[in-house]
């Protein structure tokens, strides 16, 4: 039988390598900050995060199975519920929890109420329509592109726009089914 | 407590920025990819000085400074120290670390170690590329180096110095006021 699915992030996170969150934080600030003034768009400078996270997330993914011993997950509820309260832990330290599930499970939403990514982050006014945290969203479709979830993550809430909490929706697209290259009953 | 994320988290950042910079933004423009990461590097490292030095008296000597930097600074950065300083008590300082974090965890050829050697080809070879994409990552240390001193008043060139690989050199050059 595969190995259950860790419910919590918190024992990898504890066993992984791990740095002060000021370096990453302030980072990722300064990037965004120079796509601001190379792209002048804020437009472009949201497509770029997006394509840098979904970069990020093609590779993290293997990290991602190899560190949280997850092997395949039954249906698109398990698989966003694992990567909330383990994939969000393991690497950002944080969890987040999921919501708003639709009818037919497959358009849900990812709550952050921590956000390592905006400590010290307020937004310039000429920065309106800016997704600030659009990497995360970015990470999330390449990792799921990976194992085979073609999906579509948009944020509703955005704490930089005024709401109270970080809100993600993962909308599942196309579930590509696994091919193998044997037949069962060979 | 001090907030913590993984360390992947930071590598996948840098990988990125850097392959964004040259790969995608400017191609065939090396030199100005690399003005572009040295000036995020700048920004990160003058803020972090800032928020390092809240709390300490302002530095007497340019020594003073560089050894903030060697110490303090680093193990913020690293968990560990610069390992070694050289200075030749004209505006010239070697901070070498000995097992340098960013590039210990690059996956490089082995043959590649000599970068000085690479430098005889004239065909963009494989090796040739994994030497111009290191030395593309170390833009970032150098403009966090020369941010971090330039907050502290230090108008300074930095570059980097990796012919004895794990082992990274950087070389601060004080600008004369």
């Amino acid at each position: 039988m595969p190995p259950v699915a860790p419910r919590s992030g918190d024992a990898i996170f504890a066993n992984v390598e791990r740095v002060n969150a000021e370096l990453f934080t302030l980072t990722y600030g300064a990037i965004v900050r120079q796509l601001l003034t190379d792209l002048e768009e804020v437009e472009e400078v949201n497509k770029q995060l997006d394509q840098m996270g979904y970069n990020i997330g093609i590779r993290l993914i293997d990290e991602f199975l190899a560190k949280s011993n997850v092997s395949r997950c039954n249906d698109f509820r398990e698989t966003t519920d694992v990567i909330a309260k383990v994939g969000f832990k393991m690497f950002l330290g944080v969890t987040a929890s999921v919501t708003n599930w639709d009818a037919d499970g497959t358009c849900c939403s990812i709550v952050l109420e921590d956000n390592p990514l905006v400590d010290f982050v307020e937004l310039p006014d000429n920065c309106q329509g800016l997704y600030y945290c659009n990497i995360l969203s970015g990470v999330i479709r390449g990792a799921l592109d990976m194992v085979s979830m073609k999906t579509e993550v948009t944020w509703l809430r955005d704490v930089l726009r005024g709401d109270d909490v970080f809100e993600l929706q993962v909308k599942l697209l196309k579930h590509v089914p696994e091919e193998y290259p044997y037949k069962d009953d060979e | 407590m001090v907030r913590e994320v993984s360390e992947s988290c930071v590598d996948s950042l840098l990988t990125e920025m850097v392959s964004c910079y040259c790969n995608r933004f400017y191609v065939n423009k090396p030199e100005l990819a690399a003005r572009r990461i040295e000036a995020i590097g700048y920004q990160v490292g003058h803020q972090l000085s800032e928020r390092y030095t809240m709390e300490r008296p302002r530095f007497t000597d340019h020594l003073e400074a560089i050894k903030f930097i060697c110490k303090d600074f680093w193990s913020e950065l690293f968990k560990k120290q610069i390992d070694n300083l050289k200075t030749n008590h004209r505006g010239t300082f070697v901070l070498q670390d000995n097992k340098f974090r960013w590039l210990a965890r690059m996956s490089v050829d082995p043959s590649t170690d000599k970068v000085s050697s690479v430098e005889d080809n004239t065909s963009p070879t494989a090796e040739n590329k994994a030497a111009q994409s290191m030395s593309m990552h170390l833009y970032f240390p150098c403009g966090i180096i020369r941010g971090a001193l330039s907050n502290l008043g230090i108008p300074c060139a930095v570059s980097a110095d990796i012919s004895n690989l794990p082992a990274c050199s950087f070389v601060v050059r004080i600008k004369a006021g």
